[in-house]
């Protein structure tokens, strides 16, 4: 025999899906900047479509049963969108629990013994609840992706590599030096010196807040690694509390050409390429 | 077994290094680079290693010792043509070649042994850093 419940749900799917609709449109939350009303009937559908198509005898008394996955795969591809396009984690709460509203008003029409409709009620608040948590996690998941993204955006950005000069490379260093940013940068330096077939790398650390031995280490890495490709390297803008902790750290940078200005250490940097800045002399005539 | 070809280039020796380097190779052209140094008395050796794609820490050393070989045999060592991502392993496995000249293409690193024998040959001290002045 065919549960109760579910040759109701089956009969009543049009009006399930025009109360949730009605639910969902009523909330103050809804965000139609966000998603046009059409767009929320579709995925609305599509979701209550093979969520009632799915439901059956056999797992209605198991929410994790491996049959609701389609379900689970498309609620799943909702919230990431979802996540992306910058809807609140209640926004997303709602659309999922609205749902249980719409189920339950349908269900309360119908199945007129008490007792009947406790059971069911319970059966479908317990799946529904399944799904609102595997949309929470899904939801989160997509955030994290977002911020994920940031973080290495932000990495590529913060690197530039600037040529100064015909052979001369500068690359200002904004911000923490850490082991994933050294090597992004020694990536990209390294890239630009073959590619431009510079001589000379200026790497100017006056936006680097602090030095401790770590970044230090990162340093002479990153200086090692330009001299292996045949370059030479230049550190500059040293500030005075960088170079007090330096000494007071007993780091020892006495192999590497430190500057306290780009200034100083692009003019080194003719001086090696052995090029000369001359003012131009205005013949009086 | 394979054979890294050196080449006799006036007093210059070039070894172009077109395969990836596994342990017995990289001790065989070392042993034969430092006769070949005696042999011809050559006075520069460039190493082209821009086909190496892999390098371990003992290639790396490897190339270190023939540097330092050849320094003792008076020939000075440039190694040119370094990947970007061999270079980034060589430092991170602690081996930064210290002492090793190293040059972009193999244009630089003639340019670079050309002018050092010459600062050899007209009597005047090396500099230890390798910069040219």
């Amino acid at each position: 025999m065919k549960n109760e419940g579910i040759k109701v749900l089956q009969r009543k799917k049009k009006n399930v899906l025009e109360t949730w609709m009605k639910f969902q449109i009523a909330d103050e939350g809804l965000r139609e900047d966000l998603m046009s009303n059409e767009e929320l009937r579709a995925q609305s559908m599509e979701l209550l479509d093979s969520f009632i198509k799915i439901l059956s005898d056999e797992n209605i008394d198991n929410p994790k049963d491996e049959a609701f996955e389609p379900v689970v795969d498309i609620l799943s591809a909702i919230s990431i969108s979802r996540a992306k396009q910058g809807f609140t984690p209640r926004e997303t709460g709602i659309f999922v629990f609205s749902l249980k509203d719409a189920l339950l008003d349908a269900l309360q029409q119908e199945l007129k013994d008490p007792q009947e409709l406790f059971i069911q009620s319970l059966k479908i608040s317990k799946i529904i609840d399944s799904f609102g948590i595997d949309t929470f996690e899904t939801f989160i998941r997509g955030r994290e992706e977002v911020i994920l993204r940031q973080t290495d955006e932000i990495t590529e950005i913060s690197t530039p590599v600037i040529r100064v000069w015909d052979g001369i490379l500068a690359l200002p260093i904004i911000g923490t030096l850490d082991s994933s940013r050294t090597q992004v940068v020694m990536e990209n330096l390294l890239q630009e010196i073959v590619e431009s077939g510079s001589s000379i790398a200026i790497l100017d650390i006056s936006g680097v807040p602090a030095v401790d031995s770590l970044v230090a280490q990162h340093l002479i890495k990153t200086v090692s690694a330009t001299r292996l490709m045949g370059a030479e390297c230049i550190i500059s803008g040293i500030r005075p509390e960088i170079a007090q902790t330096v000494v007071h750290l007993g780091i020892d940078l006495s192999g590497i050409i430190t500057k306290a200005t780009l200034a100083s250490a692009l003019k080194t940097a003719f001086l090696i390429l052995q090029l000369q800045v001359v003012k131009r002399q205005i013949n009086n005539q | 077994m394979e054979k890294i070809p050196i080449l006799r280039m006036g007093d210059l020796l070039l070894v172009t290094i077109q395969v990836d380097l596994y342990d017995r190779l990289a001790e065989a052209l070392e042993a034969d680079l430092v006769q070949m140094i005696k042999k011809t008395g050559a006075h520069g050796v460039l190493i082209d290693i821009s086909a190496v794609s892999i390098i371990d820490s003992f290639m790396g050393r490897i190339i270190g010792n023939i540097a330092t070989m050849s320094k003792v045999l008076d020939a000075e060592t440039v190694v040119v043509g370094m990947q970007p991502a061999v270079a980034i392993t060589l430092v991170e496995l602690g081996l930064p070649l210290e002492g090793v000249l190293c040059a972009l293409n193999v244009e630089r690193g003639m340019d670079l042994l050309k002018t050092k024998i010459a600062l050899k040959e007209n009597g005047l001290a090396t500099d230890p850093d390798g910069d040219i002045e």
